[in-house]
């Protein structure tokens, strides 16, 4: 509680002690009279101050001057009991909304709590001296002891240890980092000490990136939001001027046609509509709805970069996804050797050696598999033929490796392979010598995800790929993925997505989800674009909607039903909180609700609403 | 030009006519209240001086809710 919170609590339990003693005990009307105005001026005051302030101002109809009227008109009929009631339970509603929305934001700024607020730099002696991260420029030697927060991205200078990264992922398994490994800002150091060279000011490290990102998320409006706003721009004084005409049209009519006017009866009936009308529990409730929302999302590694993106999320109906990095490890690994002429080892050591000056993932993925150290000395004349292969010399004999293409440029038959993956052909002195499968390996959680995708009801998943078919289509089928296009050029994949838009119905989104790394155009033309393993790679938190923290394609599913859930409170708070409003506001308009209703119309929905909104925090059972 | 300010302010409706108000205010193009994080985000029009201008928005948005500060 601040300050502010507890200077009211004490106002709201005076009044509420002398109301409830008044309420027991029977006393003259004369000092009852008194004491209940006591009452009301220590919990109201401030309400009267405002709302002649907002007169002054000009501002007529906000909830200030629709309470001061309502309570100082049931008072001036005589009702003291019942005027500062509803200024007792108006307040009482004010501060737990403060006290709510105060401790939701502490909440939500504690699942963030990856904040570092030291970094420690050795000084001349060896002594470690804290100082602030943001002080600390690029290249500085920094040191982080077990249990500490590593403040800046680096690199590892010396020492071992794990890292606990799930604060930044949702991911409980520890990562281990040695000596040359880049490590990011917001793990926390588990055994070891470690010294870290800095790659990165403070203001660019990843922590202050996701920071800033998840605290103005919520400053990108959704287009709930915005109803609201425009709603209650209209809805107060609307309801204001309606309360007018209750107040003065029935008993004129009434007087006009000789009946007995009960102008009093009529002003009750208009300042219960006041009192009922303030629009606070919609337009507190939806913006913390999201609030919580992207707050309980973040926690589980999953940063959502505006309440709109959350909202259109929930919506989604098509998942496009990228093959390589996203739903393959975008490994590449030796599955096979095939119609080898040759022992299959000579042939590895034949690839393995011709590939030997090549840094492409394939080459690498050869030498691998061959296992032992290369030695260089045995290559020379290393020709690479772009878009076909290389050609060498090894231990003196002509060794060609690379497509299909390759070996009909040297007029050498080859056999073509059965299997899905990237095949290198090897001729060995001008004869084929046979051929090695090269596949990528399908993530682990792959498959789960893509049917944890079509339970929560996604239409169709698509898969594109600049892949060659068969590789497309195998991975296609192995994780059931109901389209797949293969062969597309990076800018085919826009095009893709450009057509694949064209099949939304009514309130339906595409989302693509890719790797970040080369995909960036795609990642914006999709109505959401999902970036995933995205820890540490800058490139890939600019250009997504949502990013995933890690690699694993569950979380794509997790992050759709995160946002449905916020989705549903949010419209359960709007169709409650006006549902309520309107029903109480048309049994007020005939007379069958008193303030007490009344009051529950206003105060109560808002708490009610808030709490409901507070539930959007907890996505731990998503 | 795109400034983040604190702000103080006790109710969400009253945030969202500090908005209005901001946006109110020459030499703003556009503002943002987030009354979650106590936040306001102004853009600036290209030649407006960010001072001035707050004094602006601040006597603005004082005259719709008293009860509001903006830390400038």
């Amino acid at each position: 509680m601040n300050k502010k919170q507890k200077k009211m609590l004490l106002r709201i339990l005076i009044s509420a002690v002398l109301f409830f003693t008044l309420k027991i005990v029977v006393l003259d009307d004369l000092y009852e009279t008194v004491l209940f105005l006591i009452a009301y001026i220590v919990i109201g005051y401030d309400i009267l101050i405002k709302a002649v302030k907002g007169i002054l101002n000009r501002q007529v109809f906000d909830e200030n001057f629709l309470m001061a009227v309502a309570t100082a008109g049931a008072i001036a009929l005589g009702d003291y009991g019942e005027g500062t009631a509803v200024m007792l339970f108006y307040q009482i509603g004010e501060w737990f909304q403060s006290y709510a929305v105060g401790k939701s934001r502490r909440n939500i700024s504690e699942l963030m709590d990856i904040r570092p607020d030291y970094a420690n730099i050795e000084d001349e002696n060896g002594a470690l001296k804290k100082v602030d991260p943001d002080d600390i420029a690029v290249g500085t030697l920094i040191v982080v002891k077990p249990g500490e927060k590593v403040p800046i991205d680096g690199i590892v200078i010396e020492g071992n240890s794990t890292l606990n990264t799930s604060a930044l992922t949702g991911e409980s398994l520890p990562r281990t980092a040695a000596v040359g490994d880049e490590i990011i800002s917001g793990c926390i150091n588990m055994t070891g000490l470690l010294k870290i060279k800095t790659t990165k000011e403070f203001g660019e490290s990843t922590v202050s990136k996701i920071l800033d990102m998840v605290e103005n998320a919520s400053s990108k409006k959704s287009k709930s939001e915005n109803f609201i706003s425009r709603f209650a721009r209209y809805y107060t004084p609307a309801v204001c001027y309606s309360a007018l005409a209750l107040a003065l049209i029935p008993p004129l009519l009434a007087s006009l046609t000789g009946n007995d006017p009960m102008w009093s009866d009529w002003l009750y009936r208009a300042l219960s509509f006041l009192v009922i009308s303030c629009p606070c529990a919609l337009v507190i409730s939806i913006p913390l709805s999201f609030f919580a929302g992207i707050g309980g999302a973040s926690k589980a590694g999953v940063l959502v970069k505006g309440s709109n993106y959350l909202e259109a999320l929930a919506s989604a109906k098509y998942v496009v996804f990228d093959k390589t990095g996203t739903m393959t490890e975008g490994v590449f690994e030796v599955s096979g050797v095939h119609h080898a002429s040759i022992a299959e080892e000579k042939l590895l050591e034949y690839a393995a050696l011709a590939e030997s000056y090549s840094t492409h993932p394939i080459s690498k993925s050869i030498r691998r598999a061959y296992g032992k150290e290369v030695d260089t000395d045995r290559v020379q004349n290393v020709e690479e033929i772009s878009g076909h292969g290389i050609t060498a010399n090894v231990d003196g004999v002509p060794v060609a490796a690379g497509n299909g293409k390759l070996m009909e440029k040297f007029h050498i038959a080859y056999q073509e392979c059965s299997k899905a993956g990237t095949v290198v052909h090897i001729a060995v002195n001008g004869v084929y010598a046979g051929h090695i499968l090269i596949s990528d390996k399908i993530k682990p959680h792959a498959e789960q995800a893509i049917r944890a995708l079509k339970d929560i009801g996604i239409k169709k998943t698509v898969m594109l790929t600049g892949d060659r078919r068969r590789v497309g289509e195998q991975v296609a089928a192995d994780l059931a993925i109901d389209q797949v296009y293969s062969e597309l050029l990076p800018g085919d994949k826009v095009t893709k997505v450009e057509e694949i838009l064209t099949w939304k119905q009514g309130k339906e989104n595409v989302v693509f989800v890719g790797d970040g790394i080369n995909d960036a155009p795609v990642l914006s033309r999709a109505d959401i674009g999902i970036a995933m393993g995205a820890l540490g790679s800058d490139a890939a938190i600019e250009a997504a909607d949502i990013v995933l923290m890690d690699d694993d394609p569950l979380k794509i599913a997790k992050a759709i039903r995160i946002a449905k859930k916020c989705i549903r409170i949010v419209y359960e708070n709007i169709y409650f909180a006006i549902g309520v409003k309107l029903l109480c506001l048309m049994l007020a308009a005939v007379g069958i609700v008193n303030m007490w209703i009344a009051i529950f119309a206003d105060v109560g929905v808002m708490i009610l609403a808030v709490l409901n909104a507070i539930r959007t925090l907890r996505i731990r059972k998503l | 030009m795109k400034k983040t300010y604190k702000i103080e302010v006790d109710c969400a409706n009253c945030a969202n006519k500090m908005e209005e108000a901001a946006n109110a205010t020459i030499g703003v193009k556009q503002a943002v209240v987030n009354f979650m994080t106590l936040k306001m985000i102004v853009e600036f029009d290209e030649e407006a001086q960010p001072k001035e201008v707050m004094k602006e928005v601040l006597k603005n948005c004082k005259k719709i809710e008293d009860d509001c500060e903006i830390y400038f």
